[in-house]
């Protein structure tokens, strides 16, 4: 991939030096393992294998992967380890590795401990020192998530929200599964949402945030559940920041979108694809032939440059 | 060759098993909806089917999970709840009083029923 023969900024709308159409171009190559790098209101990109990509390292840079449903076995993917371990081989070839791991939930199928033993186990060899969870629906079956928080909640709170700082971005990880009401959507509750407030009320506005969660935080097909009943009262507490960044799962596709200073952005699963909105009766696994699996599932690299607030959010495959 | 002649109480019995026959499925038909012995909800596509079913007081319900992903039957009155099923796992509750039961899958919640008993 070449640079493009004019490093300058060619749109800046919002007249903050993020020049997003080319920003939302940019991500338009990223099916193809691009890495895009905002630096300086400039996006320049590279290939993932493009040695230039070793300079492009920025302030942070972190990965994302999400819903490996370890335990699923059905046609649409009887091996679900394999391709949990074929993500953290593309996040060992990565030219630079990734601070830590940010796993977006939906960590197990059916919330077995040997489930959650085995993703524990295969994440053992992706190259982070640390990895970060947030729980799906499916990490807290039948107990209410105590197993859940037992292995990944310690130092956080209810249900197991939390926040923590890295390089001077502040990152936030939600639970929007539990209390599920009938015919609802993902819901925050009230005692999160005023933990969230107070969370980030002494932040500075030049603060970049990067909000996690399973279900979106925006409503992208209400009948299949995708969206969250009280995520416009979280977004407002966010709004006073220059960056926000929400990175979510639950769909098993990459989909984004723009909003004023907040970027939307869901991964990929590393287990089984899912159709896109009304394309199929149901949000169930979807069966491909098996040599195409592979890039259909996916992971999720982030990263942020020195001195500049936007985030660029970069898919791959596993193929 | 003997003739093959029945008596009178073997015609009167082969009658009586006859209509006996004759009158079963038409008893099977109405389990679904009337018999004590269960009515069945099939669980697939991220649906209950049927997903409002009458039944009778006194009749047990059974709910069996065809599809390839886990539901929940959980009642949204916490009258009754099912473990997490897996595919071809099911969930029975009887129903002894009469009234309008709603429920729905506590992982996906989108999907609701209802069961009616009269």
């Amino acid at each position: 991939m070449t640079r493009p023969a004019e490093d300058r900024i060619l749109f800046n709308h919002n007249h903050d030096g993020i020049d997003r159409r080319g920003f939302l171009k940019c991500m338009a190559w990223a099916g193809t393992g691009a890495l895009c790098v905002v630096r300086g209101g400039v996006l320049q990109s590279f290939a993932l294998n493009d040695p230039a990509a070793r300079h492009a390292k920025g302030q942070l840079s972190f990965v994302q992967i999400s819903d490996s449903h370890m335990g699923f076995n059905k046609p649409a993917n009887p091996d679900v380890s394999a391709t949990l371990k074929a993500a953290v081989d593309k996040i060992n070839a990565l030219p630079i590795p990734p601070e830590f791991i940010l796993h977006t939930g939906d960590i197990s199928h059916l919330s077995k401990p040997a489930e959650f033993d085995n993703v524990d186990q295969i994440l053992k060899a992706a190259p982070a020192k640390e990895v970060f969870f947030v729980p799906g629906e499916h990490d807290v079956l039948e107990d209410e998530g105590a197993q859940y928080r037992e292995r990944y909640g310690k130092n956080t709170k209810g249900a197991g929200w939390y926040s923590f700082d890295k390089n001077g971005v502040h990152l936030i990880g939600l639970v929007n599964v539990m209390n599920l009401k009938a015919g609802g959507l993902g819901s925050l509750g009230s005692e999160q949402l005023e933990w969230l407030e107070a969370d980030v009320k002494y932040l500075s506005h030049s603060t970049p945030i990067i909000v996690f969660a399973h279900i979106p935080l925006w409503t992208i097909y209400p009948d299949w559940g995708w969206g969250t009943d009280d995520s416009a009262q979280a977004l407002s507490h966010l709004k006073k920041f220059g960056s926000v960044t929400v990175l979510n799962g639950h769909i098993h596709q990459t989909m984004q979108k723009v909003e004023g200073n907040i970027t939307f952005h869901t991964a990929c699963s590393t287990a089984f694809p899912q159709p896109k909105p009304g394309e199929a009766p149901s949000p169930g696994p979807v069966k491909v032939p098996a040599e195409q699996l592979r890039s259909l599932l996916g992971l999720t690299r982030v990263d942020l440059v020195r001195g500049k607030h936007s985030l660029a959010v970069t898919d791959s495959s596993l193929a | 060759m003997r003739k093959f002649q029945l008596s009178v109480t073997g015609e009167i019995a082969l009658v009586l098993l006859l209509t006996a026959t004759l009158g079963l499925p038409l008893r099977w038909a109405a389990a679904a909806d009337t018999n004590p012995s269960g009515a069945e909800v099939s669980i697939d596509n991220f649906r209950f089917t049927p997903q409002e079913i009458k039944v009778k007081a006194g009749t047990a319900v059974i709910w069996t999970n065809r599809d390839d992903i886990p539901h929940t039957v959980t009642s949204t009155d916490s009258v009754f709840k099912s473990k997490t099923l897996d595919t071809d796992d099911k969930f029975t509750t009887t129903f002894t009083k009469t009234g309008t039961y709603s429920y729905f899958c506590s992982i996906h919640p989108k999907m609701t029923g209802k069961v009616i008993v009269e």
